[in-house]
């Protein structure tokens, strides 16, 4: 079910019968409407309300932007939750894409084995998810119980970068190898083998053929979590400290704790312009070109 | 030298594939804890946490909210979405392309500016903690998931064979009751129970336009885990992990039946 999801986010429906078309061109549009005037009612607004007041309060201006890019620690914090985004994109791309490879490459059994492994996280509310963090990542966690039983010094996880880094990787990861999987399941692995024919070494044949044809699905699963990583919430509120509080924490505190709907409202702007840009900016990137060769 | 390899490429599967089950599974013996703690392993064994969530009204009274928003939810976000697939696959495909980009956008906007934002417009309505509130927002949030669901089995639909009932005589309606209809049904089926899932563990939108009178399971959830350590939440976490397996066992019970069929 959830690789549909990822496969088709971009695709285009196949052309449908032309004689049909003339016929439903007008009503198609009503059909769509509903959801349309929902997205208005429930998006559009909700968002336009926000930006709107990031300008108006207390009074009208760029006042809130000002605080926003003036206050040193407000700019800590969005550098930082860009940088846990990157690490977050990093670990899921180094923990998936071998993963997402052995997926394509075992039996139809295994295979299904691997990808109930993928879904199982989504079969859990991810509030209970992140609870489990919290037994695992603390102090006298599962984590820790078993590198004492190594014999080696506890580590710090709970309330610090790193746990909310493994935490948020791991409830993101799904996302990095259900993408990388639908391009490297369309790969011809007997390329790989007439490139070794050839004379290419394993390394050489992976470099120059396999990676630039699954490059696709890497940027799609990059972006997708790097922008989820972005907004998230919960997670770095459960398992952070104040040293690793990002960007959503900060506009929750502000709007719920201090009523001050006008930073939080800038913030919220600031956040929301970083995923559109980035959303932009990347993807081209993910087309696959012979997904697009056939559109045409 | 390729054994070796395959071996430790098999070796490094596998832990990730434990990082990602993990989390699942420990939740398990934490919910039968005879303390009041989340200390892990477990002291001792008891069912109390498991009595506790059926017998405290917080708790039944926050699955039951759950539970309604969800169903409603799931109702109405099939029927707008499945209407919206079947218009989108209509459409000149520039025209289909833009407007399936903006409907799958509340997949990408973030969570938390969302909540401000619709919390802005329900304090101005009166729509906080109240059923309508929860429904909207959710069903605006889930509509995303009907879509690509519905989108994907229409895509692999041969159309011909609506023109083929159409040559028999039927009407546009019977053509699409007999024969578009059952033959789409599984991805409306799959985006009924993604929409049901995304209300039934939302929880971003849902702390925001929360009240004491109505509250979602997530929210109760939350409030528990950042109050104290209270096994509750685990028994919740395990009992749900059950259910929805014996949920999805059946589907793939189902599913491969028919494949045989």
């Amino acid at each position: 079910m959830a690789t549909r999801v990822i496969d088709s986010r971009d695709t285009v429906p196949a052309v449908a019968a032309d004689g049909r078309r003339r016929w439903f061109r007008g009503q198609a549009f009503w059909l769509v409407a509903p959801a349309l005037l929902l997205l208005v009612i429930c998006l559009g607004l909700p968002l336009a309300i926000v930006t709107l007041r990031s300008f108006s309060e207390p009074q009208w201006g760029w006042q809130n932007y000002a605080w926003f890019f003036g206050t040193p620690v407000n700019l800590t914090v969005l550098q930082r939750t860009f940088a846990i985004s990157a690490w977050v994109t990093l670990v899921c791309l180094i923990a998936g894409y071998p993963y997402a490879y052995v997926m394509t490459a075992v039996g139809p059994k295994m295979r299904l084995i691997l990808i109930l492994c993928v879904l199982v996280p989504f079969w859990v509310s991810g509030v209970v998810r992140t609870l489990a963090w919290v037994i695992l990542l603390q102090d006298s966690g599962v984590i820790n119980s078993v590198i004492k039983a190594v014999g080696l010094s506890p580590v710090k996880l709970i309330r610090t970068q790193t746990g909310v880094v493994i935490g948020m990787a791991q409830v993101l990861l799904p996302f990095m190898i259900l993408p990388l999987y639908s391009v490297m399941k369309t790969i011809d692995l007997r390329l790989m083998q007439a490139a070794r024919s050839l004379g290419a070494s394993p390394a050489r044949a992976f470099a120059q053929v396999y990676l630039p044809l699954s490059l696709p699905g890497v940027y799609a699963g990059a972006i997708i979590v790097f922008i989820l990583a972005l907004g998230f919430y919960i997670t770095p509120a459960l398992l952070g400290g104040p040293r690793s509080t990002m960007l959503s924490t900060l506009i929750q505190n502000q709007v719920l704790s201090l009523l001050n709907w006008g930073r939080g409202g800038a913030m919220g702007v600031v956040l929301l312009i970083a995923t559109f840009v980035l959303l932009a900016l990347a993807a081209p990137l993910s087309r696959q070109p012979h997904k697009t060769g056939s559109r045409r | 030298m390729k054994q070796p390899g395959r071996i430790l490429l098999g070796l490094y599967c596998l832990l990730v594939a434990v990082w990602l089950v993990a989390p699942t599974i420990v939740v398990v013996p934490m919910s039968f804890n005879d303390k009041k703690s989340l200390a892990f392993p477990p002291s001792g064994f008891s069912w109390q946490w498991y009595q506790n969530f059926f017998t405290n009204p917080e708790w039944s009274a926050s699955l039951v909210g759950s539970l309604k928003v969800a169903v409603v939810t799931a109702l109405f976000a099939t029927v707008i979405g499945t209407l919206a697939a079947f218009g989108l696959d209509r459409m000149k495909s520039r025209v289909s392309g833009v407007l399936r980009a903006l409907l799958i956008t509340p997949m990408v906007v973030p969570g938390v500016v969302l909540a401000v934002g619709i919390y802005a417009v329900y304090l101005d309505t009166r729509l906080v903690g109240t059923m309508t509130g929860f429904v909207l927002a959710h069903t605006m949030l889930a509509v995303p998931f009907v879509i690509i669901a519905v989108s994907a089995s229409l895509e692999v639909f041969d159309k011909r064979l609506e023109t083929a009932a159409a040559s028999l005589g039927a009407t546009r309606l019977t053509a699409f009751r007999t024969v578009t209809l059952p033959l789409i049904a599984p991805g409306i089926l799959s985006g009924l129970l993604f929409a049901f899932v995304t209300s039934f563990d939302e929880i971003i939108v849902a702390l925001f336009i929360t009240s004491p009178y109505l509250k979602t399971l997530p929210v109760q959830i939350f409030s528990s885990i950042t109050r104290d350590a209270d096994p509750t939440v685990a028994a919740v976490g395990t009992l749900l992990f059950i259910v929805t397996s014996l949920v999805i066992g059946a589907g793939l019970l189902i599913g491969s039946r028919q494949g045989k069929n």
